[in-house]
């Protein structure tokens, strides 16, 4: 694991501190950069992110590292606001996203039993084989804090129950996010960055 | 199916956990990384860190220990204690905190609250609310209730404030029942069942937990997302797993 050159893309996300620290506790020792080229070599890209679309995409646009990602061929992973940012466009502000992912993020329909923000634990489904769900135990809790999801769709891995099945992890190619913040999910979260970092 | 969150919170003053009754009389239980590392081997849902000095002394909370925390455990925290800015804001979530939650600064200058939502987003923006019955029988706010001497009482009616957070964008409430904490004699259930009817948000119960009876009541009964406590926790009076195998059994969802 130690081998691996994990890059987190410096675009002001206020959890990057957070997925670096769990990184760490995995023995890997990411690199926090905005550089293209520095970026560009990295053997994983980690596109970490607290807050809304709009302004999520403005860093990314001052940072100049929009064409920058979308031309990623290596893994990259999308974590929270990350994730979000990876699809063709977002409620939130009415952005248009980076549109490496097929898809729409839309507001989380609230009602009494489902309150806006989705914040806590909550199990994940699986919906399709992949090897980010290697040894995931069932059922798996992991923690979200979100107020606009991705509805379940062609890219879904796993989805989350939530008056409606919204996305939780997804892959589209070299492409993958995660909803929920892995590096707040204790053990389970542990091992689904860990089987990002796997071959 | 959303589990129901079971949140110790640890009181800090000058970098050390305490706990005190009514707010008083303090006295230090542990140290602030060995105690999240315990709650977290334990099961703790999330963790709440209150530094009670920070507000009334006009200073924010220095980012030594979050920093700390952030690199041990593995589940999300939430730092509160004269966050007055959305700069101080930022250096506690670049640290590691999950979210940060305000209470006496956004009584001072409410606009904070939609300042922060607006940098940070609402899911990271909680209101703490201290809030305490009156002869009249109106639950009034406090502000600055970490220091007894320096706590005020507000004319501000704590229902309307709920209403107004939210307005402004506080994505989660903590209501803080001051005529019950730290007696152990339960959650407040008038009052949290009269602020739940006005909180579309995740509304956190705490003061008063003292039994595993009183954590069913409040998300059964009352319907809070989560349950904040402190001293049953400290003193091993209640342990976290005892108390999710209890919830379980009477058809409460936890993270097992």
């Amino acid at each position: 694991m130690s081998a691996r050159d994990v890059v987190l893309v410096d675009a002001g996300g206020t959890n990057i501190g957070s997925v670096r620290y769990a990184l760490e506790r995995l023995g890997v020792d990411a690199r926090i950069s905005g550089d293209a080229g520095r970026i560009r070599r990295a053997s994983h890209v980690i596109l970490p992110g607290v807050g809304a679309a709009g302004p999520g995409m403005a860093r990314l646009h001052k940072a100049g590292l929009v064409d920058l990602i979308r031309g990623l061929e290596q893994p990259v992973l999308g974590v929270c606001l990350g994730m979000q940012l990876l699809f063709d466009h977002s409620e939130e502000g009415d952005t248009a996203c980076l549109g490496v992912i097929p898809g729409q993020v839309r507001r989380i329909e609230s009602d009494p039993q489902h309150r806006v923000p989705h914040m806590g634990w909550n199990a994940l489904r699986r919906v399709r084989e992949d090897r980010l769900l290697d040894a995931i135990p069932g059922p798996a809790f992991v923690y979200f804090v979100h107020s606009y999801a991705v509805p379940e769709g062609e890219s879904t891995v796993a989805s989350v129950d939530y008056g409606s099945p919204l996305s939780a992890i997804v892959r589209h190619r070299n492409f993958c996010g995660m909803q929920f913040h892995p590096e707040r999910s204790a053990s389970v979260g542990a091992l689904l960055l860990k089987n990002f970092l796997c071959p | 199916m959303l589990t129901r969150r079971i949140i110790p919170c640890l009181d800090v003053r000058d970098g050390k956990v305490v706990k005190g009754v009514r707010f008083r009389d303090l006295v230090v239980v542990g140290d602030i990384v060995d105690l999240a590392l315990r709650y977290r081997d334990e099961g703790a849902d999330e963790l709440v860190f209150y530094d009670i000095t920070a507000s009334p002394e006009g200073r924010s909370v220095d980012r030594d220990w979050v920093e700390r925390v952030a690199r041990a455990i593995d589940v999300p925290f939430c730092v509160a204690g004269g966050i007055r800015d959305v700069e101080s804001a930022r250096r506690i979530l670049h640290a590691g905190a999950d979210k940060i939650s305000v209470n006496s600064p956004a009584l001072e200058r409410p606009e904070l609250v939609n300042e922060l939502a607006a940098a940070f987003g609402v899911q990271c923006v909680v209101v703490g609310i201290d809030s305490l019955l009156e002869a009249d029988g109106e639950w009034r706010v406090r502000q600055y209730s970490g220091d007894p001497d320096k706590m005020r009482a507000l004319p501000r009616r704590t229902l309307d404030w709920v209403v107004e957070v939210q307005q402004r964008g506080a994505g989660e409430i903590v209501l803080n029942c001051m005529d019950t904490d730290g007696v152990r004699s339960g959650y407040d259930q008038d009052q949290l069942h009269a602020v739940r009817a006005l909180c579309a948000v995740p509304l956190v119960a705490s003061g008063g937990a003292g039994t595993l009876e009183h954590f069913r009541a409040a998300f059964v009964e009352l319907d809070v997302d989560g349950a904040l406590a402190a001293s049953v926790f400290h003193s091993g009076a209640i342990r976290i797993p005892e108390l999710k195998t209890f919830l379980a059994a009477n058809g409460v969802e936890i993270r097992p």
